[in-house]
């Protein structure tokens, strides 16, 4: 009975500990300010059905100090890759460094929700190690799927106190009204969350609204 | 010679390609002075052949790697709801008239394409409604689409982290 009942209170403990860590690395994020020592490695995240186009087009004015660039994408995804190596052969940095990686996909388009848990997970088996070695300073992304455990591995090397990684979710052009289910989940815990539409930034107060940008 | 591109994705909609070759819709283009119908039909059933429009010159493929040139030699392009297509016509500075897939409920993608209609950046229609907006359309009132600025992107994450 003294062992359950340590053992409960260990876990709940625990989860307090997960719960106050969190807090405590996402209200740091706007403080943190990497660029202040030189390179910023980028993870950004690509996917098919023009989210890798609209990333492409974010990424496209950022200067040489985001580097190096480190693209993940889905293991499904043939289009992505082809667009990545064009646009950065296009780039011409001389010390412009870039890798892509890819991960199991999370979830395919009109994938239930309970099953897209699971591939979620699956997908978390091999974005915790990509994370953890890479160590990013900051991971871009807008929407597709594989988002989620990537975004999920950035925040735990927060909570164990190893790195801030900041996360910066840039909402689909394609959302006018409505959040998409990625926005939706990484809305409170992005560091900056920006949309394109006017009409989402007054629904959602702590996004940043600057216009249309792709 | 004035083309008009018709680009249904990386999808099907035969009921677009249907109307579109249907023998009203095409004598409405004619009328217009539109002499020259380029098809991209995607993974549809419906392939018309090159001879089925006796009023107007037809061309037909499936997929290209890129429809830029297509679009670039359109002086009107007809389009499926999806964001790309949507985009890259209005990128590209064309007068865009957006079909509807009324069978396609619940498709997030039209969030976009009827935002840009109330912005008046494009016509919109269904496949029922397309010859009569063909016949009635007004160009005119469209207004040119600006490109985006991801510089304002750039710019904001260099001051947020402290880049110089």
């Amino acid at each position: 009975m003294m062992f359950l009942l340590g053992f409960t209170s260990a876990v709940l403990l625990l989860c307090l500990f997960f719960i106050i860590r969190l807090y405590i690395v996402v209200k740091t994020g706007a403080k943190y300010k990497p660029g202040t020592k030189g390179r910023v490695t980028v993870l950004v995240v690509a996917g098919s059905g023009g989210h890798t186009t609209e990333i492409l087009h974010l990424l496209q004015c950022m200067s040489a100090a985001y580097t190096p660039r480190h693209y993940v994408i889905a293991d499904t995804d043939r289009m992505s890759e082809e667009k990545i190596c064009t646009f950065e052969s296009l780039k011409q940095q001389s010390d412009s460094q870039f890798t892509i990686c890819r991960i199991p996909r999370s979830r395919e388009v009109h994938q239930s929700w309970s099953s897209s848990v699971v591939s979620t997970l699956n997908a978390l088996r091999y974005s915790l190690p990509l994370v953890f070695r890479l160590r990013p300073d900051m991971v871009l992304c807008n929407g597709p799927g594989t988002c989620i455990p990537l975004c999920v591995a950035g925040l735990l090397l927060g909570i164990l106190g190893i790195k801030k990684v900041l996360i910066v979710y840039a909402e689909s052009i394609c959302r006018v009204q409505t959040l998409s289910l990625t926005g939706k989940i990484l809305y409170p815990v992005s560091d900056y969350f920006f949309v394109q539409w006017s009409s989402l930034r007054d629904k959602y107060p702590k996004s940043i609204f600057l216009g249309r940008m792709v | 010679m004035k083309t008009v591109f018709v680009t249904v994705g990386t999808t099907s909609f035969d009921e677009l390609i249907e109307s579109i070759t249907s023998s009203e819709a095409t004598q409405a283009l004619k009328a217009r002075g539109y002499e020259h119908l380029v098809l991209q039909v995607g993974r549809g059933s419906v392939f018309p052949a090159a001879d089925s429009c006796p009023h107007i010159r037809l061309e037909a493929f499936r997929f290209k790697n890129s429809i830029a040139e297509d679009i670039s030699q359109a002086d009107l392009v007809i389009s499926h709801a999806g964001a790309g297509s949507c985009l890259e016509a209005l990128g590209a500075g064309k007068s865009l008239l957006v079909v509807v897939n009324d069978k396609l409920m619940d498709n997030h993608q039209l969030e976009l394409a009827k935002q840009l209609h109330i912005d008046s950046h494009l016509l919109y229609c269904t496949c029922s409604t397309l010859t009569e907006t063909l016949r009635t359309m007004d160009l005119s009132v469209l207004q040119p689409f600006p490109p985006g600025q991801p510089k304002k992107f750039a710019d904001f994450m260099d001051k947020a982290l402290g880049i110089k």
